[in-house]
């Protein structure tokens, strides 16, 4: 079926624009950068028309990449029905982004750069997705790290863009270690790393391994899509320009770890612990971010800590036991999240840049568009009823009150919240009196078309019933339907909007009485927790001055240096003494061979060399 | 003639002939003296080979000595070469001045 021709196209993109876009015009790089996008999506809905069912893995091998030993890894992709959705929303949406794109960077610099990166991006998401063994996917993991990087460090002239980036590509290493160690435990215990071979074996291994090997997946999982204790990178990774917001850090790569971990169900379904600590980081994820997005003023921060509170309930559905039901909010929550940033791009772009949502108000009237696709978004992700959100958010949930009720309580509990804070910026962004001086412009059409459809999508993508879907792959969970738990659900939603009424609409000097009311608390909300301070005075002082202190004065500049300085002085102490019987003197040289010869007579007169 | 010389004598010779070359060579600071220092201790020691190879009558010792000549020639040849050039640069055959390797 070629698959490879799947990730190929993008990567196409990423090598002509790379080398060439310099002297292209933009029409022509916007052609090689969509157009490799947009015939990946094409090929994508070819491959899965003639696959059909796909009840079985269809794997295709293209050659035998590492052969060491007992190792043997294969670049193969395969593709089974959870590919299959991974595929459609990463080159689906990922194709909306690109073309809203064009409309975006429209005015900024580094066009071609910025849509070869994208490409790049998109290639390799794609190999991480289409892998079938763990290596491959990997690769795939690292190179999305990689263009994570280059893209949040796009203004690469702005100290705090490159600051962010090297953030988040140092925290991903942190969770990519726990992922190589992974690794290499499942090349140890099953001898090889293809997905069929190991999901094979899995259900044999001691119960203490698969633990062992599920928690330092999901330590990788938590690297890359940002859950507790690694989720510092994700909001300051909002520095990049929007579209790379939606496209990297809310639809398609930040969902790589709970692919992955859906993809390791086998592993997972038989250690147990390691299932529960997913489904308590991941709730316990969604609640701090929650919180900390109450009283962010950055419409971009908003959304980035609403993205690390939806990527936990997905990880409390993996956790749960209902893989299917976190793939299933993965799908929608690319819908509305790619949604919400790109209309936030929308209003920023409209703003000329401006991002603090004390400064905005009144926009309804000026850019209805965009006001009408961020009201969609805003009700799908707040649980709105028969919205993509409240569906996939009914799925988890119940699976989390099946599995442990306090789970339920507190995601409903963060439901609310989430409803709250969104609508909030919502309310903040285009209700009241507009606060600026910038002249709001609604975006051309080549945005706004993106938009419409992703907003059909949100409010309808529901309807398309992932968890049907991908009965066939993952174990059945008994979940019971329960109109009661489904309606106190959406009462949390509806109640968190009515309070954001509330208090930014109806009365709008009660959030400044409620932040002075609870002082502390809003302080220490406001900062994050002092998170980004704890882990400053925890890990990183600690490390930068130790590096300093210990590695480089002690070790560097005085073990190493000092040694081979130790060693220069010695031997230029020795030259000095020596350089003494150099004099230059022929007749001296003379009189040192006439010594040793006399020398040596003697001594081997002595020794009895003469006879 | 030979019978009637003992061998110390020659080899005594050639001591006294070898030790006069290594003093001069030593001593003197003229290049050219420095450089018949040299032929007389090869010509000591082409004595003393000269010697022994009548005595044991075996004919390798001449041979030497023959290959010691061709050499001083040839050392002659060369050598004196060099002390013309260096004395053309130089405008000296002082042994003591010509140490410009040194510093």
């Amino acid at each position: 079926m070629q698959l490879w021709l799947i990730p190929i196209l993008p990567l196409a993109g990423f090598l002509i624009n790379g080398l060439f876009g310099r002297r292209f015009s933009k029409g022509l790089v916007n052609t090689f950068a969509i157009g490799g996008v947009v015939l990946a999506f094409l090929w994508v809905l070819k491959t899965l028309f003639g696959l059909g069912g796909m009840n079985a893995v269809y794997t295709e091998h293209y050659f035998t990449w590492i052969q060491s030993g007992a190792l043997t890894v294969g670049f193969d992709f395969s593709v089974d029905r959870l590919t299959a959705v991974m595929l459609l929303v990463v080159t689906g949406v990922g194709s909306l982004i690109h073309i809203y794109a064009i409309g975006y960077m429209a005015h900024e610099g580094g066009y071609y750069r910025f849509f070869a990166f994208l490409n790049l991006f998109m290639f390799f998401m794609l190999t991480l997705v289409l892998a079938a063994n763990y290596l491959v996917l990997f690769v795939g993991w690292e190179g999305v790290g990689l263009c994570s990087y280059l893209l949040i460090g796009f203004y690469f002239d702005k100290k705090f863009a490159t600051d962010a980036g090297n953030k988040a590509f140092i925290v991903n290493r942190i969770g990519d270690f726990g992922f190589s160690l992974a690794m290499f435990l499942i090349f140890r215990q099953f001898g090889s790393l293809d997905f069929a071979h190991v999901f094979a074996q899995a259900p044999a291994a001691p119960v203490g391994l698969l633990t062992l090997i599920g928690v330092l997946l999901m330590f990788g999982a938590c690297g890359k899509s940002a859950q507790i204790p690694l989720y510092v990178w994700l909001p300051d990774a909002m520095a990049g320009p929007t579209p790379v917001s939606a496209l990297i850090h809310a639809a398609t790569m930040v969902t790589a770890g709970v692919y992955m971990t859906a993809r390791s169900w086998v592993i997972y379904t038989h250690a147990p612990i390691a299932m529960d600590v997913i489904a308590y980081i991941g709730i316990a994820t969604a609640l701090v971010a929650a919180t900390i997005g109450l009283a962010q003023n950055d419409i971009k921060k908003v959304f980035a800590y609403s993205t690390v509170s939806q990527l936990g309930y997905m990880f409390v559905g993996v956790g749960c036991g209902a893989f299917s039901a976190g793939i299933y909010h993965l799908m929608t929550h690319a819908f509305f999240k790619a949604l919400l940033f790109l209309g936030a791009g929308a209003v920023i772009h409209s703003l000329s840049g401006e991002q603090d949502m004390r400064r905005m108000g009144g926009l309804r009237d000026k850019i209805p568009w965009t006001f009408g696709v961020m009201a969609c978004a805003s009700l799908a992700i707040a649980g709105f009823p028969l919205t993509s959100g409240a569906m996939s958010k009914e799925a988890i949930l119940l699976a989390a009150n099946h599995h442990a009720p306090w789970i339920y309580w507190v995601g409903v509990f963060t439901a609310g919240m989430t409803a709250f804070y969104v609508f909030r910026a919502l309310f903040m962004t285009f209700f009241g009196k507009y606060r600026g001086e910038a002249h709001p412009h609604e975006s051309p059409p080549v945005m706004i078309v993106p938009l419409v459809i992703l907003a059909l999508l949100s409010l309808g993508g529901g309807f398309i019933k992932v968890p049907d879907f991908l009965r066939s792959v993952f174990p059945a969970v008994e979940a019971p339907e329960s109109g009661a738990l489904t309606a106190v659900a959406i009462a949390a939603g509806l109640l968190g909007i009515a309070l954001a009424y509330l208090m930014y609409v109806y009365k709008p000097g009660l959030p400044d009485a409620v932040a002075n009311g609870a002082k502390g608390l809003y302080t220490l909300v406001y900062n994050k927790y002092f998170v980004d301070e704890i882990y400053d005075a925890a890990v990183v002082t600690p490390l930068v001055e130790g590096s300093r202190v210990v590695l480089w004065k002690g070790v560097d500049a005085g073990l190493i240096d000092g040694a081979v300085n130790g060693i220069g002085a010695r031997a230029k102490g020795i030259g000095q003494v020596l350089r003494l019987a150099q004099s230059g003197n022929t007749r001296s040289y003379a009189t040192w061979v006439a010594f040793g010869s006399v020398l040596l007579i003697f001594l081997m007169a002595v020794l009895g060399g003469l006879r | 003639m030979m019978g009637h010389v003992p061998l110390s004598w020659f080899l005594t010779l050639s001591a006294v002939l070898f030790s006069l070359g290594v003093a001069g060579f030593i001593f003197r600071r003229n290049i050219i003296t420095m450089f018949m220092s040299i032929e007389l201790i090869l010509n000591a020691v082409n004595l003393t080979f000269i010697t022994f190879a009548y005595q044991r009558q075996q004919v390798a010792g001449h041979l030497f000595a023959f290959f010691v000549m061709v050499v001083a020639a040839a050392e002659a040849a060369v050598g004196l070469a060099i002390i013309l050039t260096v004395f053309k640069n130089r405008g000296t055959l002082n042994i003591d001045d010509l140490d410009s390797m040194k510093n």
